[in-house]
């Protein structure tokens, strides 16, 4: 295989592990709005994704720096002409870090809801936009002859696009409520799973019409293939949490935002951002590549580390594996006057 | 104010902002480490209660750091493409590398820690830190020698046709003199921040009132504390002794590969055999005749060149030199700007060693100063304001080093002006502009009083017996 084609299909893979993972914890966050019934089932959910949301926010990171160093052309050309949108999910990505770091550092009933209107805001904005940039890059923008996007930002707002947004958005919201079901115990656990059967229907329905667009507008065998694998193991999903079966319907979930996110890249191959204007001006996997020597070293190097982090990361999924309920959460009263040091 | 203008202020902005918080990260992870290392081989509580009252604090100042560097990684697409464009088959690789062998190190190993004190057990809980310390330096070393590509470009060749450089050796790109140098520098400097930062904290609690009240509680505070200040003390004065060496190297690796930054530093226009080092100077640096001066013979020459009567290069013969190579142009940088950064940076680093060393001299041999006396409310304002020194000396550096290097963004290769994006213009980057620093403001505020409420509540009580794993229980940390 082509050392260009290597690295198209590990960048699409470093997207899918950000959007199975990011996805979840993107979905929990928005839950803190609508599932939690008070303080302490919120403090639940947050807790279910407190000692990994970060190291699945870097699988983003390693995606932006795999693409600067493997298709320069492809980052600035992407970088700079989404800019609006990628200006909100930095802003939505600061605040929710804040957010969900900050929120037990403080007593006052005041400063908890702030925190969480920023964990909300900083999972739905990306949620949204992801999908939004996605669908993009595949339907194809306003790009020039200098590689230069020449649009506006309402040309990255048309309704496939949006589409696009409001399937990750519904997506991740299912993936996540199916999550908490998979991670905590009590009443919590059965309203997440009649959670993720509603936003997994409406998901469904949107995610289907998106693979249809898609895979009808790509036309090959690779798009329908993953599309129609998209669309059984969301539904499978769905069929795992009505039985109660939590594992399997996370897998379920996981195995459709891999398999969408497989069905777009395949489309988008061997481009990586088409023109609108003229084909002759796509970005492509050879005309927006590194040279083939900074390609085999970034081979190597993800060769041998990329096992090594899959590894420990698993590793510390293991270590966070038991449920939580309510009973786990911590007084806070107790907490906040700096009685028990318990905390580290 | 052109995009250009703007997407430098914006850069200027939010790296120096996101520079606040990578010292004091890597130098605290470090303390922390050793603290939760001392308690376990020891078992002595102080260490464990040291451990989660500097913890806390580092988990603060974390979240700020992982919260603007983000923005780093996607500003060079957004703001600087044509950067990004010219420099990607080089400088993308470290960046990519950076995440991968570091990124995710600190954040798994991170997350470990702060939510694994019950599920594992003490030695490999203590592994957490170490590793995710390690991650800290890893990320430095190869994000310094992205930075060091830009001062003193190595290991490429240029591409015309494509109007790229290209990466041909990136053994080269990894040993570059500049990052080999760069990379202790700032660690070192890291330390100084993380030394000063528990030294500084460590004094101020020693003699507030509430720990001298004549109680058998205060004391046992002011003990630990005491610990605490002794090993920030100590480390703030290794590592500054480190930083002035390897500044030391620096300048003169400096001064071969980026003269005209050497010379700029010094607003030194006319070359010098032997060359007198400017200590201040009072009036223009225009190369007119300054009002006062004040200066060290034959110093320049030796920061310079390593002898003590070595040739410096001026600013108008490099000018002239480098007119003759890229066609014509000014290529020096702002003088006031290098010329004063450059002093404010030693003067900050000076004075942080200075402070360090005072309050080691005042808590020698099982001393405990009082507050009550001249020299204690002199000790407890130097206390106050000696986490700072180091942190404005890091600042100061990197402006210098990065300022010194205009009018190029990549020496010799590219002007910073050629970086810029050609599709963003000036509206789009000024709302970027605005929405970050805005941003930044409210969240300066946020945690400057969250770090003062956790410095303020003091020492935790601990009970070691309680990290145990048990599934009821509640947890250990919780959000």
């Amino acid at each position: 295989m082509e050392l260009t084609t290597v690295w198209f299909v590990l960048i699409a893979a470093l997207w899918i592990g950000y959007l199975v993972l990011e996805g979840f914890d993107f979905g929990v966050g928005m839950l803190t709005a609508v599932l939690a019934r008070d303080e302490k089932e919120r403090r639940v959910l947050l807790n279910t994704i407190g000692p990994v949301w970060d190291g699945n926010e870097v699988w983003l990171l390693v995606a932006g720096g795999a693409t600067f160093a493997a298709f320069p052309e492809w980052y600035a050309t992407l970088f700079s002409g989404f800019y609006l949108p990628l200006l909100l999910v930095l802003l939505a990505l600061i605040v929710r870090i804040v957010g969900l770091e900050y929120r037990s550092k403080r007593p006052e009933a005041l400063w908890k809801r702030r925190c969480d209107l920023a964990i909300v805001f900083g999972s739905v904005v990306p949620a949204l936009l992801w999908g939004v940039a996605l669908a993009n890059i595949v339907a194809g923008v306003p790009i020039d002859a200098d590689k230069e996007f020449v649009g506006s930002v309402l040309d990255l707002l048309g309704p496939y696009a949006l589409l696009g947004g409001l399937v990750t958005l519904t997506v991740f919201l299912t993936h996540g409520a199916i999550f908490v079901g998979l991670k905590t115990v009590g009443d919590i656990r059965d309203r997440a799973r009649d959670l993720a059967l509603r936003s997994g229907a409406v998901a469904a329905v949107l995610a289907v019409v998106f693979i249809v667009w898609t895979a009808g507008r790509d036309g090959s065998t690779l798009a329908w293939v993953a599309g129609g694998a998209a669309a059984a193991s969301l539904l499978a999903a769905l069929a795992a949490a009505g039985a109660r079966r939590e594992g399997w319907a996370f897998t379920g979930t996981a195995v459709s935002i891999a398999a969408v996110a497989v069905m777009l890249f395949g489309s988008l191959f061997p481009d990586v951002m088409p023109s609108s204007l003229d084909p002759a001006w796509n970005l492509t996997t050879e005309n927006a590549a590194s040279t083939p020597y900074t390609l085999t070293i970034m081979t190597w190097v993800a060769a041998v580390f990329t096992p090594v982090v899959i590894g420990y990361q698993a590793w510390s999924y293991w270590v966070f594996r038991r449920r939580i309920g309510t009973h786990h959460i911590p007084d806070d009263e107790l907490v906040e006057a700096g009685t028990t040091g318990r905390r580290a | 104010m052109d995009a250009l203008e703007l997407a430098r202020w914006q850069f200027g902005i939010t790296t120096v902002y996101h520079f606040f918080f990578v010292p004091i990260t890597i130098g605290l992870v470090f303390l922390v480490a050793m603290f939760q290392t001392a308690w376990h081989r020891t078992g002595k509580e102080k260490y464990l209660r040291l451990t989660k009252f500097f913890g806390k604090l580092f988990l603060i100042n974390f979240a700020m750091g992982i919260a603007t560097g983000i923005v780093q990684e996607f500003q060079f697409g957004m703001n600087w493409s044509d950067y990004s464009r010219f420099v990607g088959d080089v400088f993308g690789a470290p960046l990519a590398i950076e995440g991968l062998l570091a990124f995710f190190l600190e954040s798994t190993f991170l997350g470990l820690w702060i939510f694994g004190w019950d599920r594992l057990k003490p030695a490999l809980h203590l592994a957490c830190i170490w590793l995710a310390a390690i991650g800290t330096v890893l990320s430095a070393y190869f994000i310094l020698a992205a930075n060091s590509f830009m001062q003193n470009p190595v290991g490429f060749t240029m591409n015309e046709e494509a109007g790229r450089a290209e990466l041909t050796d990136f053994w080269a790109v990894l040993t570059n003199p500049v990052v080999l140098i760069t990379f202790p520098h700032t660690i070192f400097a890291c330390f100084m921040v993380g030394g000063a930062f528990v030294a500084g904290i460590a004094m101020w609690q020693m003699m507030r009132p509430a720990n001298n009240d004549g109680s058998q509680e205060g004391r046992r505070e002011r003990e630990s504390f005491r610990t605490a200040l002794r090993l920030g003390g100590v480390v703030l004065l290794v590592s500054g002794l480190g930083t002035m060496v390897t500044g030391d190297i620096q300048g003169k690796v400096m001064t071969e590969v980026q003269p005209m930054k050497m010379a700029a530093a010094e607003a030194l226009y006319e070359d010098e055999a032997p060359a007198s080092f400017s200590v201040l100077t009072i009036g223009t640096l225009d190369g007119s005749e300054p009002v006062l001066e004040i200066t060290v013979p034959r110093l320049l020459s030796y920061l310079g060149t390593g002898t003590w009567d070595g040739e410096v290069r001026g600013i108008n013969s490099l000018q002239a030199e480098y007119e003759e190579l890229y066609g014509p142009g000014d290529y020096s940088p702002n003088i006031p700007v290098t010329y004063w950064t450059f002093r404010m940076m030693i003067t900050a680093g000076g004075l942080a060693m200075l402070g360090g060393a005072w309050m080691l001299w005042a808590t020698r041999r099982g001393r405990s100063p009082q507050r009550d006396t001249r020299s204690g409310r002199w000790l407890l304002r130097t206390a106050v304001v000696l986490p700072f020194l180091p942190l404005a000396a890091n600042s100061f550096g990197w402006l210098f080093t990065e300022l010194g290097r205009q009018p190029w963004v990549v020496f010799g290769l590219m002007p910073t002006s050629a970086g810029v994006s050609p599709s963003v213009g000036p509206g789009t980057v000024l709302t970027s502009l605005v929405g970050f620093t805005a941003l930044y403001g409210v969240l300066a505020v946020i945690e400057v009083k969250l770090l003062l409420t956790y410095i303020r509540k003091g020492l935790p009580d601990v009970d070691p017996h309680e990290d145990v794993d048990d599934p009821d229980k509640p947890l250990a940390y919780a959000y």
